[in-house]
């Protein structure tokens, strides 16, 4: 064997075979135009200069020379870690030929062992890599037949909104209209829920896009559609406006954003919605929210009140709370005072084996205006890939049980529970959502389905993409590069998600016509479901069908 | 589709009305089953107004273990419907032991009870009746309540009617809702059969309840004790219009706001639109999400129809002053009261309710448009 001395050959040395995602590149389409390196958001290709000798040997002149060495151009597949193609097939979407794309590797990739150069692990946007969610195996077998005909989904009336705020028991309510006293607010809002996606986790103009869409919902469509903040405040001029009574306003341990809110209090038209505490996120339990320095810009660190490019780990817990009782009493019951108890307060937390333990104390606190239950599915943008992938605990069964255990005491309309964490994973939104409000949960959240669907997030549970970290988001979703996040036109998001939202609605009804449902949401409704897994059936306590 | 039929009359009729009635509409059921539920009694049990009659089925080991309990508790038989069956039962009816319709003075320490207190006692006693023939199928308990018969058995209505003896003489009522059984089960159960009775709260129902499970869960979790038993989707019913106006205190009225609320939109131009919103808020999981028809009837004997907001069943209302029928098909109304002003028949929609009250004077068409009382009278 010859020996390889004059290559430098590292323990990290890869090969493109040993990448996830391999880029072909055909010479013969390809003209050279360049898109294909500029669009790169992590520079895995780049101009690549070839040397070729080929060897012509002419049969009647022995001594002409045999080999002729000719150079020529094209693309070439960086190989080292930090420029490991993502496959986002943003290569393929501007190339004029379709002369590139990525391909996923037939094995099991090498870089995984390599991606914590400098000791620092892996951080990431998007969901655990794991195709599928235990949503999509349910069915809703209870169809009406011949003894109650099913309903028309095109031309009955459907009202299919939901409540979110701590309603009164029955006797409390007889007692309050006796005493024509205070009740806690409750809003009346559709079931399906932009959840938390911050300012600055997402770009201006998503975000924008998003708003706009959300207020042709409410405004030309009559949907209640709402949106939950995420950590990170909103623009002033938003605070200031009329639209804030879509926003869920969301608090977590980093109280980023709420300098901001706080001052603009005196200032606001409309009360938002509502207050969203995040205690926890499906995707990383147990960890803080986490807006790397890359996104940090001007506006950014503005709204935040913090200084540009450094990043925003928000601390796991809040920190002046040391106990549950104290964290759920004192800050919902602050919450409350702020808004002059007209907006109600709740939680959200991650899907754990210790949920039922805060909802006992939820339910023993009289002004919890709800509960959101975050999964295991759901996404992020940013966080350990060890907690993406590692931490966290199925959505279905944690809400079922949460469900189950407000039947026990009796005060399953008083806390209305929203359910979040891989909701549309599949594609199959309205069946998911379905499934869950039918396990118990009054309406769902979702976040990463809206980005893949309003805006065309490439990101997939096959690893690819994923990069929502480090401000490259190739389609402008999760950028605050304006050079990057001009691709997205606002007003395309909002068609978009406009679209979303009234196919959903279609989809719904689609599924809780044939159940003989139009006159309230089916929050519970589990003799419709069924599965075919006998274990999965006997925990969520629904039938086994075969 | 079963077939239902009820009246309210200003002087005791016979049963028998009802049964016929029911067989006019016999195209729609298949006759595997009949309910018969009487009150405001007349006849042989007119003397006996404020003592609990017990209605059941019992075997001869029920009967022993159920005398053996009444005696202890402190019950005294006063009166009994003695049943003489004839010696074949007809098709589909099981031979039973005896049939039990019979009239207890309460124990001598309940006399000084409240009525609430009362009430209770008797249902716990009946629950205890429940249990006990549940253990060994020996004793079916259907209403333990003062100047209420229930009578429930397998077979044809008028069958079973005549076999048992129900067009005797001195076996009237005021107040009658019967059920011509259309069977959805292999295997019939009697304790799901309509009417279902629960503390003078009596009803009876057309179609299924799609929403049967979120509500159940719901009453089950009030912690009451009366609620329990479920065989049908239908009890459902009877369960959420005693929490609403015996437990709530809730007029009918609220009755029908509960378990069909307005549309949202429509709750805005609606005169008691705050107060509509909040108990549609507050009683949402007892929302009916049809097809049903409802009839019903009060510890007082006011009788109502009220539909599923969609209205995707049949119910007609019609009558004189003095005798009301509330009929699931036109033909049974047709034959109970021939002579009435047909233009003055009521088939009430999503939102109407229907109710004839005590005094069977008139028939009251309250729609939820209509401003209403929160609270029931005292």
């Amino acid at each position: 064997m010859e020996s390889m001395g004059s290559l430098r050959i590292t323990p990290s040395s890869l090969s493109v075979k040993d990448l996830p995602w391999q880029v072909h590149w055909d010479q013969d389409k390809c003209t050279l135009c360049g898109r294909c390196t500029s669009v790169c958001p992590v520079r895995a290709i780049e101009l690549g200069v070839f040397r070729k000798r080929i060897v012509q040997v002419d049969v009647n002149d022995r001594s002409a020379a045999s080999n002729v060495y000719k150079v020529f151009y094209g693309v070439k597949q960086q190989t080292d870690p930090a420029h490991a193609c993502i496959g986002c097939a943003m290569c393929d979407l501007v190339c004029p030929n379709r002369a590139i794309r990525p391909m996923r590797a037939d094995d099991a990739d090498k870089l995984r062992f390599h991606i914590n150069q400098g000791g620092e692990p892996r951080k990431r946007g998007g969901r655990r890599n794991v195709a599928g969610t235990l949503l999509d195996h349910i069915k809703f077998t209870r169809i009406s037949m011949l003894t109650d005909p099913a309903l028309d989904a095109g031309r009955h009336e459907f009202e299919l909104r939901t409540l979110l705020g701590r309603v009164l028991s029955p006797e409390s309510m007889m007692a309050h209209l006796d005493e024509e006293g205070y009740a806690l607010p409750v809003r009346e809002i559709y079931p399906l829920i932009i959840g938390s996606m911050s300012f600055g986790a997402l770009s201006p103009t998503m975000w924008e896009g998003l708003q706009m869409g959300i207020a042709y919902l409410n405004e030309e469509l009559g949907m209640p559609v709402r949106m939950v903040s995420g950590e990170g405040g909103v623009p002033r001029r938003f605070l200031k406006s009329r639209f804030l009574k879509y926003m869920i306003l969301q608090i977590a341990s980093g109280y980023f954003g709420w300098d901001e809110i706080l001052h603009a209090i005196p200032h606001m038209k409309e009360d938002p919605c509502a207050i969203e505490i995040k205690y926890g996120q499906g995707a990383k339990p147990g960890d803080g929210g986490l807006l790397m320095w890359y996104k940090v810009n001007k506006l950014i660190s503005a709204i935040r009140g913090v200084p540009m490019a450094i990043s925003l780990p928000s601390p796991p817990t809040h920190q002046t709370k040391y106990s549950i009782e104290e964290a759920v009493a004192k800050m919902i019951q602050s919450m409350y005072m702020t808004w002059g108890f007209r907006v109600p307060v709740y939680p959200k937390i991650s899907a754990t084996k210790t949920s039922l333990a805060v909802l006992n104390n939820l339910a023993r606190n009289s002004f919890a205006g709800g509960l959101a239950i975050d999964g295991e599915d759901g996404g992020t943008g940013a966080a350990y890939d060890v907690s993406l992938n590692a931490m966290g605990y199925p959505i279905a069964s944690n809400i079922r049980d949460a469900y189950l255990n407000l039947v026990a005491i009796g005060k399953q309309n008083e806390l209305p529970l929203f359910a979040a964490g891989g909701v549309g994973k599949s594609g199959n939104l309205a069946a998911n959502a379905a499934a869950l409000i039918m396990l118990g949960a009054s309406g769902v959240q979702i976040g990463k389905y809206v980005m893949q669907a309003a805006a065309g997030c490439l990101g997939a549970e096959s690893d690819r993409c994923n990069i929502c970290n480090i401000g490259l988001c190739p389609k402008g979703i999760t950028s605050q590069d304006a050079r990057i996040y001009r691709r997205l036109d606002p007003e395309q998001v909002a068609e978009r998600l406009v679209d979303m939202f009234e196919s959903f609605d279609t989809e719904l009804r689609k599924i809780v016509a044939p159940l003989g449902r139009s006159t309230s949401l089916p929050i519970g409704m589990s003799d419709a479901l069924g599965i075919g897994d006998a274990h999965a059936a006997e925990r969520l306590k629904i039938s086994y069908v075969c | 589709m079963c077939r239902l039929f009820a009246f309210t009359s200003y002087e005791p009729l016979s049963p028998m009305r009802a049964i016929d009635a029911l067989n006019v509409m016999k195209e729609g059921h298949d006759g595997s089953g009949v309910g018969l539920y009487m009150a405001d009694l007349g006849g042989e049990f007119e003397g006996y107004k404020g003592l609990p009659i017990l209605s059941g089925i019992v075997t001869l080991e029920g009967l022993g273990k159920l005398d053996q309990y009444m005696f202890e508790k402190g019950f005294m038989p006063m009166h009994q419907l003695s049943f003489e069956p004839g010696r074949t039962p007809p098709p589909l009816t099981p031979k039973r032991y005896t049939y039990l319709v019979r009239v207890y003075d309460i124990p001598r320490e309940w006399k000084s009870l409240s009525e609430q207190e009362r009430s209770d006692r008797l249902l716990q006693t009946r629950l205890h009746l429940r249990k006990m023939g549940l253990e060994d199928d020996s004793i079916i308990v259907y209403s333990f309540w003062p100047d209420s018969i229930m009578i429930k058995e397998i077979g044809d209505p008028v069958e079973v009617a005549r076999y048992l003896g129900l067009d005797r003489e001195g076996l009237t009522a005021r107040t009658v809702m019967a059920q011509g059984r259309q069977n959805t089960n292999y295997d019939i159960t009697l304790y799901a059969c309509h009417p279902f009775f629960l503390q003078g709260y009596a009803t009876m129902t057309n179609g299924e309840n799609t929403a049967f499970v979120p509500i159940r869960e719901y009453l089950t979790s009030r912690g009451f004790p009366g609620y329990v038993g479920y065989s049908s989707d239908s009890e459902v019913f009877c369960h959420i219009l005693h929490y609403v106006h015996k437990r709530l205190g809730m007029s009918l009225e609220a009755y029908k706001h509960t378990i069909t609320p307005l549309k949202d939109e429509t709750l805005r131009r609606h005169p008691d639109g705050d107060t509509l919103r909040m108990m549609k808020h507050t009683l949402r999981p007892l929302i009916i999400d049809g097809p049903n028809m409802v009839i019903g009837c009060l510890p007082d004997h006011t009788m109502f129809m009220v539909q599923d907001s969609k209205k995707l069943r049949p119910g007609v209302c019609g009558g004189r002053p003095g005798l009301f029928a509330f009929s699931s098909e036109m033909c049974g109304l047709e034959y109970m009261i021939p002579n009435r002003d047909r233009e003055r028949d009521v088939q009430p929609m999503g939102a109407d309710m229907v109710v004839v009250d005590r005094a069977r004077k008139e028939m009251r068409i309250w729609s939820q448009w209509d401003r209403y009382a929160l609270r029931r009278a005292a």
